[in-house]
C-alpha cells in the first residue's frame, strides 16, 4: 500500500519541454522524405547505365550530391527519433532506456557523418 | 530483465462450464472472465448459456440474468442501464463497450466478456480506475479564470463557443477509450491516455477559461501527451461516438501553432 496519492503519482516529475519540438521536427523529416525520396527512386531508375564510371559521374553532379546529403540527414534525423519514441513507448527499466538511448544517438549520429562522408567522398574525390 | 512468460495472474485457465439454457431454442453460450486477486488462484474462464427468448438483449441484460439466476458469485459494475453511467465498461468479443447496450445479436458464435484490458482487476469484471481517476483529476476539470463573472449573470458564451464543447462534454469517463490503447497499456502511468485528453480539450476549447496557455503547458510532455501514435482505437471504441482521437491531434495542431 503506497501512502503516495494517486494524483501525485500522475502528476509524476511534471512536464518535460520540448516534446513539441521533438513532434514537428519528425513530422517536418518524414514531409521532406517524400519528395527526397521519389526523388531517389526516379533518378536512380532512369539512369542510362549503373557502371562504376556512370553512379559516380551521378552522385559527383552537385544536385545529385547535395540532395544525396539531404536524404541521408533526413533519413538519420527521422530515424533518430523514431527509435527514440520507440524505446520510450516499449522500454522500461530506467537504466536499459538510457542505455539503449545513448548507443542510438551515437549510432545515428555515426550513420550521418559516414553517410555524408562517403557521398563527399566521391563526389569530391579525384577520379 | 525480458520476461518470456506472462505473470502467473495473467494466465488464464479455462473454469466451470454452468450450462443453463436447456431444451432452449436462443441458446447463446457466455464465456466470462474470473478473477479474485485474493484467491491465490489464476483467472478462469467460466461458460454459461442463456436462452435469448427469456432474456432481455444487452450484454448486460445477460449479465444480470447469469447473476440472479445461475452464479450470485459473479462480479461486475453497472448502474444506470441506459449508456449514460458509464459503470459496466467491459471487454465484450474483443472490444471495448458498455454491456447495457451491446447487443448481443452484434456478436457471432461465443460471446467473449472480460474485464477492461491491462487494467489492474479488483474482481471479475471490476477494474480498478483508480489512476484513471486521477489522471482526469490532473487536467484540472473545472473552469479556470481570473476575470471574475458578472455580478448578475453567468458568464456568457457565443452559441458557437458553446457546440465547441457540446461533443466532448458528452464523455461519460466510461474508459473505454484509453483502456483499448496499446500506447496507454504500455504507459499508463505517464501518458494521459484518450479520455483524459479529450477532456483537456474540452476546457482548452470553452471559450470562457482563462488558462488555455497553462493548459497546454501541462501538456508539453513527451509522455503525458505524445505518446499518442495516432491508431485512433480510441475513437472506434467509443461506446458514446466521440472522437478522443480528434481532440489530441487538435491539442497538437495548437503546440505546433503557439511554437511559430
Amino acid at each position: 500500500m503506497s501512502l503516495i496519492t494517486p494524483l501525485n503519482r500522475v502528476l509524476g516529475l511534471g512536464t518535460a519541454a520540448g516534446a513539441t519540438q521533438h513532434w514537428w521536427a519528425q513530422r517536418l523529416t518524414a514531409v521532406a522524405l517524400v519528395p527526397l525520396g521519389l526523388w531517389f527512386a526516379v533518378s536512380l531508375a532512369t539512369l542510362d547505365e549503373y557502371s562504376h564510371a556512370a553512379m559516380t559521374a551521378w552522385i559527383g553532379s552537385p544536385i545529385t550530391g547535395a540532395l544525396l546529403v539531404a536524404t541521408t540527414l533526413s533519413i538519420v534525423y527521422h530515424s533518430w527519433l523514431g527509435v527514440q519514441v520507440v524505446v520510450e513507448d516499449y522500454v522500461h527499466s530506467t537504466g536499459l532506456k538510457v542505455s539503449v538511448l545513448v548507443l542510438s544517438t551515437f549510432a545515428h549520429t555515426l550513420g550521418a557523418i559516414a553517410g555524408v562522408f562517403a557521398i563527399l567522398k566521391v563526389a569530391l574525390g579525384t577520379p | 530483465m525480458a520476461q518470456f512468460r506472462l505473470p502467473a495472474n495473467s494466465r488464464v485457465r479455462r473454469g466451470r462450464d454452468f450450462g443453463g439454457a436447456e431444451g432452449a431454442t436462443a441458446a447463446r453460450k457466455f464465456e466470462v472472465y474470473r478473477y479474485e486477486p485474493g484467491s491465490g488462484e489464476n483467472p478462469r474462464v467460466d461458460t454459461y448459456s442463456v436462452d435469448m427468448d427469456e432474456c432481455g438483449p444487452m450484454v448486460l441484460d445477460v449479465l444480470i440474468k447469469i447473476k440472479d439466476e445461475i452464479d450470485p458469485s459473479l462480479t461486475f459494475r453497472r448502474s444506470c442501464r441506459e449508456g449514460i453511467c458509464g459503470s459496466c465498461s467491459m471487454n465484450v468479443d474483443g472490444t471495448n463497450a458498455l454491456a447495457c447496450i451491446k447487443p448481443v445479436e452484434e456478436v457471432r458464435g461465443v460471446v467473449r466478456i472480460y474485464p477492461l484490458p491491462s487494467m489492474p482487476v479488483v474482481k471479475d469484471l471490476v477494474t480498478d480506475l483508480t489512476n484513471f481517476y486521477a489522471q482526469y483529476a490532473s487536467i484540472k476539470p473545472w473552469l479556470e479564470a481570473r476575470t471574475p463573472p458578472p455580478p448578475d449573470r453567468e458568464r456568457l458564451q457565443s452559441k458557437e463557443d458553446q457546440e465547441k464543447i457540446d461533443e466532448p462534454s458528452a464523455c461519460i469517463l466510461c474508459a473505454c477509450c484509453s483502456t483499448s490503447c496499446p500506447s496507454y497499456w504500455w504507459n499508463p502511468e505517464r501518458y494521459l491516455g484518450p479520455a483524459a485528453l479529450l477532456q483537456a480539450w474540452r476546457w482548452i476549447v470553452d471559450s470562457r477559461d482563462e488558462t488555455t496557455g497553462e493548459r497546454l503547458d501541462a501538456l508539453e510532455d513527451p509522455f503525458r501527451l505524445y505518446r499518442c501514435h495516432t491508431i485512433l482505437n480510441c475513437t472506434a471504441a467509443c461506446p458514446k461516438d466521440l472522437n478522443p482521437g480528434r481532440a489530441i491531434a487538435e491539442i497538437k495542431k495548437l503546440m505546433a501553432e503557439r511554437q511559430h
